[in-house]
């Protein structure tokens, strides 16, 4: 407890963080069974390596450099890394694919911390199901537990549709069934599992299945990216965060007919930009989410 | 074998669409041809006058598209080498847009087109 609260001290003093979001049901103490600890994780999203764009991000071929810098600079080691998706920017050629997969894969090995976490998104996953990703990062959708929480990463991407397609809901039924109805849940998803802007295509076809999986469970949060902006909304008791992008924030939902990106403002670059660090304290489901700059301003 | 129950899937629902155009075909609905192709909708303006029924018909010669306008609660698999149809009666004013909801390519996410309703 005593190093949670040094910890967000010591964001809040350094100046590191935006805006500080508290996500969930506070002073739930004594939740489930399980051994529960304090733990920090970080969540970058949507880093598109290999796009190419000046008007949007006249420096795609370094931003994600500087974000790897950012995380290594964190001055608290978090306990693991998660990228939910669109490390690469489509390409509708397989060789062009896996050549971006691995550079990014390379790119992001300069990470100091090792655990790292890797979700697709639609631009690495959705022309060939999946194949190339899964080539050199392994399977698509998979759980772990951490300090007493349970971890789920769907992919609601490698179907071009945007489903996440029987087998895997059936796979998540089961996954979920080891779990108390109290348990801490949170769940790591490219799109959002709700209709957020069903006319900009940001949506899961089939969420409202894997949402219907998990209302039974009274602790479950959703983090996810793929819209390049953080986005804060509950269906029933769960709570959903999208992450910004690393590559070039797009306009709100639903706030014009056609989804556009924000151009790059050469008076504050890298604005819209950034990755979070997400805490959770003992025997609380609460997450504390810090959104962190690439670069300081 | 999930893009196999796709395309299983979608042949489904190009049958099912075909069979409604039939036993709709003496409502004479104005047809209107529509080519998905990478990455647009050829025409991309389709102009409708309220309270007209009227029936879309999608092909592609490319890989498999989608049709989606959530405002008309209506999508479509379009696949390579069939004629889908879409049937719509517009009961409102206003521009409307749609979109290709299956991801098809590095223009996927342009493209969009614009249903005009007038009355």
């Amino acid at each position: 407890m005593g190093q949670a609260i040094d910890r967000r001290d010591f964001l809040k003093l350094a100046g590191l963080g935006g805006a500080v979001f508290v996500s969930g049901l506070a002073g739930c103490a004594g939740l489930g069974g399980a051994k529960q600890e304090d733990f920090y994780f970080v969540q970058l999203s949507d880093t598109h390596w290999g796009f190419k764009g000046p008007a949007l991000n006249p420096d795609a071929d370094g931003t994600l450099q500087k974000a790897v810098a950012a995380v290594n600079a964190l001055s608290f080691e978090p306990d693991f890394i998660v990228f939910t998706g669109d490390l690469t920017h489509t390409t509708d050629d397989p060789k062009e694919r896996r050549r971006r997969l691995a550079e990014f894969r390379d790119i992001v090995g300069a990470l100091r911390n090792k655990n790292v976490r890797f979700m697709p998104g639609e631009h690495d996953a959705s022309l060939d199901n999946g194949e190339a990703w899964k080539e050199l990062f392994g399977p698509s959708y998979y759980s772990f537990d951490h300090k007493g929480v349970h971890f789920v990463a769907v992919d609601n991407v490698s179907d071009a549709s945007a489903r996440i397609g029987e087998a895997q809901l059936a796979w998540l039924k089961q996954d979920l069934a080891k779990q108390d109805k109290d348990a801490r849940i949170v769940v790591f998803t490219h799109r959002p599992l709700f209709d957020l802007a069903p006319q900009w295509d940001w949506a899961t076809r089939d969420g409202a299945q894997a949402i219907e999986l998990l209302m039974p469970y009274r602790n479950v949060t959703v983090f996810y990216g793929h819209i390049h902006q953080e986005h804060h909304q509950m269906t029933g008791h769960i709570a959903h965060h999208s992450a910004k992008s690393l590559i070039f924030p797009l306009i709100a939902p639903g706030s014009q007919p056609k989804r556009a990106p924000v151009p790059w403002d050469p008076a504050q670059p890298y604005k819209g930009l950034g990755f979070r660090g997400i805490e959770t304290e003992l025997g609380k489901a609460e997450y504390e989410i810090t959104e962190f700059p690439v670069v300081k301003a | 074998m999930v893009a196999q129950r796709r395309r299983l899937l979608a042949a489904g629902l190009a049958a099912v669409a075909c069979a409604a155009f039939g036993a709709r075909a003496l409502a004479q609905e104005r047809v209107i041809r529509v080519t998905a192709r990478k990455f647009e909708f050829v025409p991309e303006k389709i102009e409708l006058k309220k309270g007209e029924p009227v029936v879309l018909e999608f092909t592609t010669a490319d890989v498999l598209m989608g049709f989606n306008t959530p405002d008309f609660k209506l999508r479509a698999d379009i696949p390579p080498g069939q004629v889908v149809r879409v049937h719509l009666t517009p009961d409102r004013v206003g521009e409307f847009e749609f979109f290709c909801d299956n991801f098809c390519g590095e223009g996927h996410e342009t493209m969009t087109g614009t249903i005009r309703v007038t009355a």
